[in-house]
This record gives structure tokens, sequence and C-alpha cells, in this order.
């Protein structure tokens, strides 16, 4: 018999950190979620529509946080879909501690948990709000901004889909420029959103100076876990800006989430990083570069954009690549990294 | 169980469970292991993605063995195939192709190197099998049997084992040495060797011998020839007689300065290249068509070049005179074909080697009833391999076939199988074929980029002057990283995407080597976990609703 | 311990004599002073262990409060008027959760017009939120019912609302009687929720109820408030048997005894009620006085008793139905509802307009000859609104009322009180 191969001598590992597990990295450089022994933060049985994306960012977040928090956590919900499609009386479908108050209060609600822990002498029990992207750029950014600018010591997590869904896909400040929604049909002279100059929250929360700001994507899982982890170990406001796609909103099929996912990192047109103190400190850089009408055709809230009757088309397209374009440059998202 | 907190606005946690969203689905998702390509075009019919599979977690000897279920020979064969399943590898589309022979040849030399063995699956069935002639498939065959328990003899006529592996193959590319370790391996299956045997009358060897069949694969070793008028009759040789003159421990043959090889043949090429180790200051293939068209494989024809082989394109040999030679440009039709232009030009050449191809010597079999002998000088046989005299089968280069090594190891591992069926009273069928993991089932974004590793290169001065080996193997670091470029086409490799990314944790991961299943209480039917399976080893399939 | 003492740093000085363990500060007039001294008592040390928040908000104040009582800790806000408004889709969420939170409510006008003084607009505009609502008539109760709020709130898991009169109760510099740490310890026990969101014992708190089970939750909900009307007057009970003083309760009663005429109200009115009452009855009127304490849950049947036998009531309130009426007129009818008791509506000090007892006297003089379902407005500038109804029926685009108003009462505007 040969000697056992150490495997950490070839740092090639077919996939590497691409899927979620791999049997060839040790098993501390896996997901957690390729873990059978995950908490399953959200388990089986909960209403959310098939593929969606948020009830997987949310079980990747908050099963990360777990782990990282070794279950001494609690988290607070905003009002929206993954409030909804996971506790319809008389089930419940989470398996962590978890409150609902309202649509706009879950960061002063979390502020409170907070509090409440300081006070109660258990440093040990973390807090996390979570809310989707109305619930936190629109209706609860009062909340939200409040609790950064206290720097209470709770972790954020938007679960960005952009726009209501819950209520049956209406115009949030997150949702993009030329997309349809209930609320922004596609007729008119600017079918679709208006383009405006957006409202972009991770960089808002970076404004406020707070230890750690981060977006990410559930089409890169080990990078989720990494800043989910990451905003574990610091104290103090923590702000994840998740993108998650919405097969029913964005008009998708069901199976295409995560590679809509992909295919927004990979435009540039959702840009992965890191902040610390109001400072970029890393960013994702992207790996097969696409244009952004790929991320784009697959979704039927982009349809108008690509009629040839449509006079604006191809203007709108123009100003939606333009904003990938500006985020690589801003956040240096094309550099070569090396293969492997 | 009593409730303590207030009435429905506090839950118990995860009592969803009551909730199955089963029923929701309208199609579910099925795990398959669907045929990699590299299977699908193997000759021998490996399981290489199988064997990749423990190579990458490194556990070669797990590895060896899965290969060694249908190759006996991974030395020789990472060696002497012309491995057509790297121009069947999707990661071909991705980067390049995995190179599959390079760690195939790796595990077999570890093996040699090891001194790992394999022993009989089934308890002896008290039958006894003559296999003739010891070459690829032969040898195959004679190991598959004796696996299968039976008891084999294993006549050849030369005077020693390999068959066109040890007299056409230089040793430049196939040494000898590895040659006879893979061939010792087998006789110590407790396979009886018999050398300098050669059967005339088979009925009889087995009537005699009491065998209950018997495996003929004795090969094609006639030289086709060509009628090409010359000066001098000994200056043209035949290419099978100048390579087996190499192994048979004679005096070199006396090729001359000037040697010119007729044909497009890997074969044309082994022999230009032995020439010029043995001292050719030139060697000329003369070739009829054009490259592309050469039946010789391209790396081969590199090689040869970078030795300094040249080649004549679109001419034909009209004649041989004292020291030179007369030869007729051809030209492409408009259908492609070469045709001849009338127009020719002299060569110096003092040696013409024909490589134009072998013909079986039908001689051995003619006279056995029920035997038939195609036009070709191939002997005919039905799906089973087997003749038309009961219980006689034949394989290799005396069957219709494309005459590779590989495809005499395959013969010799199916006629040991319908062999095995026709000793038990059965006929042999194949298990149904899955189908074919096409690149477009990949989500081939998840594999890191790695291009293919290289195999280290003798140099060029010493590949013109000695026998050594050309091509290097791979160190165990450089297969390993080969290993793991294989991307599972079809089958599940076991990286967790389908239970991490199912939305309803609705995968149930069985542990390591158990793979997955789904829960289908909770499977919504989404999809996700076949989108983004990277090696597309799920299926969507309907859902009878 | 007696002390010469503004009533909101009173307030301040029992509210942290409960050992809150979470206040949520935002500041509005008239309440800023109670969390004012609070702020000075955490940070000057005499309140220990308490995390003091400075929220963006009310809507953050009682957020950041209905976390931190879902977590487990004794949590205290307080606010007014506007701030009711703005924090009210939480003050109906903290209720819906069971959470006892305690609120100071500096009772205070509505805007528009804005108006920063006193009267009950704020406190009415939340009467079925779900809280209880108990109204202080002194500073002395004041500091009283905070103390028995806490134990009431935890021991039912309902949010407790104290009002007190803006400026009159909150501004005004009285002696008031502080409890000792060993009294109020010996009284109110530490907090033990029912429920808490605890990483030890997970569950789901705040879970969507849809049609099938609503309406029980609802029915829950007032069932509590029904205990709550066994619970406050036994809590009074328990108050003066520790701290030696009537406090609180549902209703208290004030020379009643053969009254013809009862006047009800809620809050500081009531001092100057009783002693319109003790001139009144010195001149030979039958008059008495019945102080609601407890406007949620609202004690129909002490209220009955306590009018039976009265000829007419006079229900003086301090908000306005606009449109109906008034709001604890209604409720007194319906406390005497099968009754022939004659039950008049009198608004009274909207907006901080002094309730002058010579104002009260003659309106109860009268009060026999009055119809009796009218509603009537004490002090009402008559003149003024008539001139401005005449106005706006002149004029399509007649302009704001408020400014009109402010317009026609002339430069001396604020003295003409």
């Amino acid at each position: 018999m040969s000697k056992p191969i150490d495997n950490q001598t070839v740092k090639f590992y077919q996939t590497g950190t691409l899927t979620v597990g791999n049997r060839l990295l040790d098993p501390e450089q896996r997901t957690v979620q390729a873990s059978a022994e995950r908490t399953n933060a959200i388990t089986c049985g909960h209403r959310a529509c098939q593929g969606c994306g948020e009830a997987l960012g949310a079980r990747y977040a908050l099963d990360a946080a777990m782990r990282a928090t070794d279950g001494q956590l609690i988290c607070v919900n905003a009002t929206g879909c993954l409030e909804v499609f996971t506790t319809p009386y008389p089930e419940t479908s989470w398996q962590v501690s978890w409150l609902h108050s309202l649509f706009g209060n879950a960061a002063a609600v979390a502020s409170g948990v907070a509090a409440a822990q300081r006070v109660k002498k258990r440093p040990q029990v973390r807090v996390i709000a979570q809310g989707g992207d109305g619930g936190t750029t629109d209706i609860g950014f009062g909340c939200l901004s409040g609790m950064f600018e206290r720097n209470d010591d709770v972790l954020y997590i938007c679960y960005d889909n952009e726009g209501y869904m819950n209520t049956g896909v209406q115009r949030s400040s997150a949702t993009p420029g030329g997309a349809r929604t209930a609320t922004t049909p596609a007729v008119g002279e600017a079918p679709g959103n208006v383009f405006g100059t957006g409202k972009n929250v991770p960089l808002i929360a970076m404004a406020h100076n707070i230890p750690y700001v981060a977006t990410a994507s559930v089409a890169d899982l080990h990078d989720l876990e990494a800043k989910a982890t990451k905003a574990m170990s610091i104290r103090g406001a923590r702000y994840l800006h998740v993108m998650v796609p919405c097969p029913l909103g964005w008009g998708s099929a069901a199976h295409d989430t995560i590679k809509l996912a992909r295919l927004a990192m990979e435009s540039g047109f959702f840009p992965l990083f890191e902040a610390e103190h109001g400072v970029v400190t890393s960013s994702r850089a992207i790996r097969r570069k696409v244009p952004v009408i790929e991320y784009l055709k697959p979704q039927k809230r982009f349809a108008h954009l690509f009629k040839p009757d449509n006079p604006h088309g191809s203007e709108a397209l123009a100003r939606l690549q333009a904003q990938a374009d500006e985020n690589c440059r801003r956040f240096n998202l094309l550099r070569d990294e090396g293969a492997v | 169980m009593s409730h303590q907190h207030p009435f429905a606005i506090t839950l118990d946690v995860g009592t969803s469970l009551a909730n199955r969203t089963g029923t929701w689905r309208t199609t579910k998702p099925v795990y398959g292991d669907h045929l990699p390509p590299c299977n699908a075009q193997c000759p021998a019919g490996e399981n290489i993605q199988g064997w990749l599979f423990h190579a990458e977690s490194g556990d070669y000897r797990a590895a060896w063995d899965v290969l060694m279920r249908d190759n006996p020979l991974p030395a020789v064969m990472g060696r002497a195939c012309y491995h057509t399943c790297e121009g069947a590898c999707n990661r071909g589309k991705l980067d390049e192709a995995v190179s599959i022979h390079a760690v195939e040849r790796f595990l077999g030399d570890l093996a040699i190197r090891e001194g790992w063995r394999v022993a009989a699956d089934a308890p002896p069935s008290g039958k006894k099998v003559l296999v003739v002639g010891a070459g690829p498939s032969g040898l195959s065959a004679a190991y598959h049997l004796a696996r299968l328990g039976h008891a084999v003899t294993l006549a050849d006529a030369g005077p020693k084992a390999g068959g066109m592996m040890r007299f056409g193959i230089p040793k430049y590319r196939l040494p000898r040495d590895v040659l006879d370790a893979e061939i010792q391996r087998i006789v110590d299956l407790g396979v009886e060797l018999k050398l300098n045997a050669k059967i005339d009358d088979i009925p009889a060897a087995m009537k005699d011998g009491g065998y209950d069949a018997c495996f003929a694969a004795i090969g094609a070793h006639l030289a086709k020839k060509v009628d090409i008028p010359a000066v001098s009759a000994g200056r043209i040789l035949d290419a099978v007689s100048v390579l087996r003159s190499m192994e048979s421990g004679e005096e070199p043959p006396k090729l001359g300065r000037r040697v010119v090889v007729y044909g497009g043949g890997n074969t044309a090429i082994d022999v230009a290249r032995t020439a010029k180790r043995l001292g050719a200051e030139e060697a000329l293939i003369v070739y009829r068509r054009t490259r592309e068209m050469m039946p010789a494989h391209d790396f081969e024809v590199e090689e040869a070049l970078e030795e300094g082989v040249a080649v004549h394109w679109l001419r034909t040999i009209k004649r041989l005179d004292d020291g030179e030679m007369v030869v007729e440009k051809m030209a492409l039709d408009e259908k492609g074909w070469p045709q001849p232009t009338g127009e020719v030009e002299t060569i110096g050449a003092d040696t013409l080697i024909l490589a134009l191809g072998q013909d079986v010597d039908v001689s051995v079999v003619t006279q056995i009833p029920g035997v038939t002998v195609n036009k070709d000088h191939t002997v005919a046989v039905g799906p089973d391999l087997m003749t038309g005299y009961p219980g006689l089968f034949c394989g290799g280069d005396m069957v219709p076939s494309e005459r590779t090594v590989t495809v005499a190891v395959g013969h010799g591992k199916k006629a040991a199988r319908c062999i095995d069926a026709y000793l038990k009273g059965e006929s042999y069928a194949a298990p149904p074929k899955a189908a074919v993991a096409v690149h477009d089932r990949l989500n081939t974004w998840y594999y890191s980029d790695a291009p293919a590793s290289v195999q280290p290169t003798l140099d060029l001065l010493r590949r013109q002057s000695s026998f050594d080996e050309v091509k290097g193997g791979l160190d165990e670091s450089n297969a390993l990283f080969e290993a793991r470029r294989c991307l599972s086409c079809g089958n599940c490799f076991e990286c967790d995407n389908c239970f991490g990314v199912c939305p309803d944790n609705a995968v149930i991961k069985l542990g390591p080597g158990n793979r997955f299943k789904f829960n289908y209480d909770f499977c919504k039917g989404c999809g996700l976990c076949a989108a983004e399976c990277p090696c597309g080893a799920i299926d969507m399939v309907p859902e009878d609703l | 311990m007696l002390k010469q003492i503004e009533g909101s740093h009173a307030m301040a000085e029992a509210i942290a004599l409960c050992r809150p363990e979470v206040i949520c500060a935002y500041p509005i007039t008239p309440q800023t002073h109670i969390v004012e001294g609070l702020a000075e008592m955490v940070r000057d040390g005499h309140l220990n262990d308490c995390e003091y928040i400075n929220v963006e908000s009310e809507f953050a104040a009682l957020s950041v409060g209905i976390g931190s009582s879902a977590a487990g800790a004794r949590t205290y806000t307080a606010t007014s008027s506007q701030g009711l408004l703005f924090m009210m889709e939480a003050v109906y969420n903290a209720s819906g959760l069971g959470l006892p939170i305690v609120m100071t409510l500096g009772n205070r006008a509505i805007g528009a017009p804005i108006n920063i003084w006193n009267d009950h607009s704020d406190a009415m505009s939340v009467r079925d939120a779900g809280w209880i609502m108990l109204f202080a008539e002194t500073n002395q109760e004041a500091v009283d019912l905070h103390i028995q709020a806490f134990k009431l709130a935890e021991e039912l898991s309902c949010p407790v609302m104290v009002n007190v009169d803006g400026f009159i109760l909150t501004h005004a510099v009285e002696r008031v009687d502080i409890p000792s740490q060993e009294q109020v310890d010996a009284f109110l026990p530490p907090f033990d929720p029912v429920q808490s969101v605890d990483p030890a014992k997970p569950m789901s708190i705040g879970a969507m109820v849809g049609p099938e089970a609503f309406m029980e939750v609802r029915y829950l909900a007032h069932h509590k408030q029904m205990r709550a009307l066994e619970r406050i007057p036994a809590m009074a009970e328990e108050y003066k048997a520790i701290f030696g003083r009537e406090s609180g309760g549902l209703i208290r009663s004030y020379r009643c005894e053969d009254a013809e005429t009862v006047v009800v109200a809620m809050g500081s009115v009531i001092g100057t009620l009783k002693d319109m009452v003790d001139e009144m009855r010195e001149a030979g009127a039958k008059i008495g006085v019945v102080s609601i304490c407890s406007f949620r849950p609202f004690p129909l049947d002490d209220v009955r008793q306590a009018l039976l036998d009265a000829h007419r009531v006079v229900v003086v309130e301090k908000a306005l139905a606009v449109g109906m009426g008034g709001v604890l007129a209604s409720h007194v009818r319906m406390a005497l509802r099968g009754h022939p008791t004659r039950v008049y509506t009198l608004i009274a000090g909207l907006g901080g307009r002094p309730i002058l007892k010579s104002s009260l006297k003659d309106f109860m003089a009268r009060a026999a000859a009055e119809p009796h379902y009218d509603v009537h407005f004490l002090d009402l500038k008559e003149d003024l609104v008539s001139a401005e109804i005449r106005r706006m029926d002149a004029v399509r685009r007649a302009g704001p009322i408020a400014e009109n108003v402010l317009r026609r009462l002339g430069p001396n505007a604020q003295t003409v009180l």
C-alpha cells in the first residue's frame, strides 16, 4: 500500500470552494450547508414558492451564524415573505429563537433584544435582524439607520429580491431601473421602473461608519458564509445585504434562482464586497465576466426592454450595463486572481 | 403536548414538518448515473470516471481496483492506448481534456511498484478454457476468465507473451519491463502460459486438452504488400518484420542511411522512428493522402516530426531504383480523394519499408467446421464473438474491428463474459447503457479552472539515438491534480450542491460514499438541484398527476 | 420619603425604584422630563443594570421596547401626543404580543393645529389598542400607579399605559411621598416572563394568524382585560397594605352619597372637580364626583353601581370624538344602559384650555335645564366659532381655521384665556 497522500500538497480540488461541499477539502473548509448536522434554521414545510431565493439565503446566513455563535442566536424578523411563509399559524418552520413584530421595526426590535442580553449579562447570545428589501430599504430604513447610528450589537441581514413580493410584486427602492412591477408597469413612455439615482443601502450603511458591511449572494455560498461568520465575530452594528432572486417577482424559472444570482454577480450588476468602518476592504473578483443582458434576459420583468418595438429598450439596457461597468470600476471586480 | 405560551401567536419550533409541501410538485428530481462520454468512448469499456473518482481522493488502490475490473493492463494501456476517451472528454470544451491516459499509467506503474495483485472473484468453476494468442486480446480474455473462476491455458506461438504489444509497439513507447510485469500478474492469477506453442488444429486441441471453450486471438501479422518494381528486392522490407526483429534478439536490421516508409498509419510512424533510432540519417514517410487524412495519431506524428522524421504527403511510390525512388505527386479531386497527377519526383532511398497494414493468417481457422472467413480475411463472429463452431470465440485483430490494443483488450473482456455465460448454458446480455452525459447536462461554472498537466518528455537529442521511453509518467501530485480535473460527468461526486441549494431542505445527505436521496414529502420540484448539479447527475421527471 | 418635587422627576424616581432594565427614550413634550430624570439616574449610578437607549423616533422607542421585553427585560418608555400616534403600529403590536411594557403617556392634544398642551386626545386614540390604561389624579398617584403598573403588566403579560396630564402633573412641583426601595421590592417581584426569546428554549413568537384563530386571539386579549378588572382593585389593596395609601383601583367616588348630580372625569381635573363639589355641597347642592382610574379595562359594573342613584351624570372629558361627541360619556352611557339617568357630555380643556371651577359650577347649576343629548363645550368662544362658520359659509377659499381664529383673536391671542 502506498503512503497516504497528503491532500494539502495539491491545492486543486476539482470544484474547489465553488460547490456547496467538496469531499476533497478538509471538513473545516467546507460550507456549513455541506454538513448533515447543519441547523436548518428554516426547516421543511415552509410555504415559500418553488425555487425561493429568500428561503435559501436565510437558511444559508442563519445556519452559518448559528455555527459561529454555537447556537446562541436570536432572530428578529420584519414582516414580509420570509415571515409569512415560515410562520402561518399553527406551524412554524423556524428552529431558531425567532421574534416577529412589524414590517418597519426589525432593526429596533433587535436593538431591544440586544439590550436585554447586555443587561442580563448574556454576552454569548447574539442577535440578528432580518427582512426583505422593502422592510429594510424603505419602511424599516429609519429604524435601521438608528440601530446603525447607536452601533447596537445587531447584525441586520437584508434579503434583497428587489421588490415587494409578498404583496404582489410592487416597486421598492431596491427595484432596478427598467424593471416591470405591479406599480411600474411596462407601458408608456418610460416603461418599467424609473431610472433614478438609486438607494444603495450598503453604501449608506457604510456612511454610518459601522464596523462591518458586506454584500453577498446565494450564488456564492462560501463567500456568504464567510461574511456571516465574520459578521458574528464582530461586536456592534453590522449589515449584510444578500441578493436573493425571486422567481415569482422576476418572472424567472424556479430552477434559475441561483443562476440569476450568479449572472448578477458575474456581470458586475450586483457587486460583492466588504467594508469595515466605512472603508471597502475587499471585493469578490468576477470569475467569468458576462454582459448584463445575459442576466436580464431570462427575467420577464425586463422582457419589454428586449422588444424590438420598444424605442427605449436599448437605452435602458445600456444604462443597466453602465451600472454594472461602474460597479466593476468602483469595486475593482475585473482583476485577475489567477487560475485555481 | 401542553403549550405554556400564548395561543396562536407563539409556536413550537419546527412544526411546519406537518405541512407536506411535496404535494405541490409537478416534476420530481431523480438521481441517475449517466454514462460519461469517456466511458462511452472507451473500447475496453473502462469505467474511467469511476476510477478517477477514487484517484481524486488519493485512494489509488481503490482506483486501480476499479480500473482492473475492466482492464488488466493499465500500465500498458496508459502508454499504448490512443485514448480516444480524451477526445470525448467534456473538459475539452472547458479548457483541455483530462489526461486520462497519464493517470491510468500512473496507477498502472504504481501498482507494479507496489506489487498490487487481484484475486479471482468467483470460486473455481471446474471449466477449462483455452486461449490461443497471448496478445492484448488473449491476455485480457485469460485474465477475465480466470477472475470468473475458470481454469485458463494461454497458448502462444511466439517465444514471449504480449503479441503486438511486444512485437509491434517500439519500446520507446512501451518499455518491456512494464509489459512483462503486467503479463506476469495475469499469470500469477493462475493462468497457465504456454509459449512457443503454435496450435494448428483448435478443435483437436480443445478435445485433447478437455477444454470447454476456446478464445482465439491470433492477431493480424501478415504484412500487406504492394507491387513496386525494384532493382533489388532485398531493399524492400515490411514494417511488421522490422519491428518484430527488434524484439527477437536478432541483430537489428541493416536499414541503410536513407530509409523511406510507405504508409500513413501508426505502424508507419513507429517504424520510421525506429529507423531513426537505429541510425538512419534520413527517415522519410511517403503517404498518398494529406496529413489530415492520415490514420496515425496526431501526437505520434508530432513526436516523429520532432525527432526528425520527414513526411511527404500526397505521393505514391512508382518504383525503387538503386539508391533512389521515383514518386508521383497526387492531388485531391473535388470529392477530396487523391488522384495521380502524372508529375513525378525522385527521392534518395536505401531501404523502403512498407507499412500498408496487416492481414490475418486465417489458415488456422479455415478448416474448422462452421467457421466463416470474411472477404477481408477476418473471421466472422456473432455479437457474442462466437464463431460458427460451438465454443470457439474469436477476437482482437482477427475479427472485423479497429485494430488497437484497447479494442483488443475490450474483446478479451467481452469474450470472457460471453464464454462464462456459454459455460453456464446462458447467453451474455450486457446491462443496458445509461444515456451519455453530454456537455449540455453540466453546470461547468462550478469547476475550478485548471489546464491539463504536461507529462515530462525525453530530451530530443536522446530520442534520436536511444530506445528510452519518450514520455515520462506523472508524479503523484501531478496525477492527483489531473484526476481532480475530471468533471465526473453524469455521476454524483458528492459536491453537496443539491443538498445545499434546495430551498426546501428536501435533500437527505447519506454520508460519505453514499450520496444523497430526495425527501419527496417536501420537495416542491423547483429543479434547483438539477440546475446546479455540476455534473448533471439529476433528471427532472414529470410526476404522474 | 416626602419630597417637594416636580411630577416628572417624582415619576422618574418611582420608575427607577421598579428596577427597569431597558428604558427607551425619545423626546416629546411634555413627557421629556421623565426620561431626562431617568437618564440622569442611569448616568449617576442611582439606577444600575439598566440599558438607557436614545432612539430615533417613538416608533423605534416602543419597537426597541418590544424587543427588550420579549427578551425578558423589564422595559419602560414614555411618550405623548404625536409621538404616540407615530408609534401606533407598535402600540397594537406590543399588546398583541402580550409584552408587559410600562409606558407613561404625558397626555397632550393632537394636531393639527400643533398644540403641546394637555388634553386626552392622545389617550383616546389608542383606547382599543389592547393596553391597560390608568389615569392619575395627582402626582402622588402617578408615582403609585407606575409601581402598580409594572406588577399588573407582568402578572397579566399585558402592557400598561399610565396617563398623566401634561404640564398639569408632569411639570407641577408639589409634595410627593417617594416610596423606599424596600417597599417597592416587597411589592414588585422580579420580572418572570411567561415566555421570552431565548436560544435555550427556541420558539417562534409573532406568528401570522388567519381567520381560523384570529378571533380567539382577540377574545383572549379581552379576557385578559376582564381579569384585570379583578386584579386592579386587589392590587390597590395590596399596595395600600405596604405603602399605606389609597392609590389606583378602578374608580373612586367622592361625596356621591345622596348625590343627585355626579360628575365623572379622569385625571387631574378630578382635583378641580372635588373643590367644586366641596363648594357646591357647602351651598347645599347634592353633587359628587366619580373618578375613573382604569379606563382600560373599563369598569362598566363599578361605574353603573356608582351612578345608579344619581339623577344626572355630567361627564367632563378632555377629548372630543369629532363627529360624535364624548368618548368617556359614551362609556358611561353604556354603563348605565337601560337606566333612565341623564348623561351629559361636557367637553372641556381641549388643547390646554383651563378648566375653570367657576365655569364648571355654572354648568352644574344649569345642567338640569340643559338638553342632555347635546354635546356641551365648556367655555367655548361661541362668538368666535359663529363668526368663523359664517365666514366659511360666505367664502369658498376661507383658508385654514386655526390661523383665522388666531387672526380674529388679534395680537393678544395668548392672553385671552
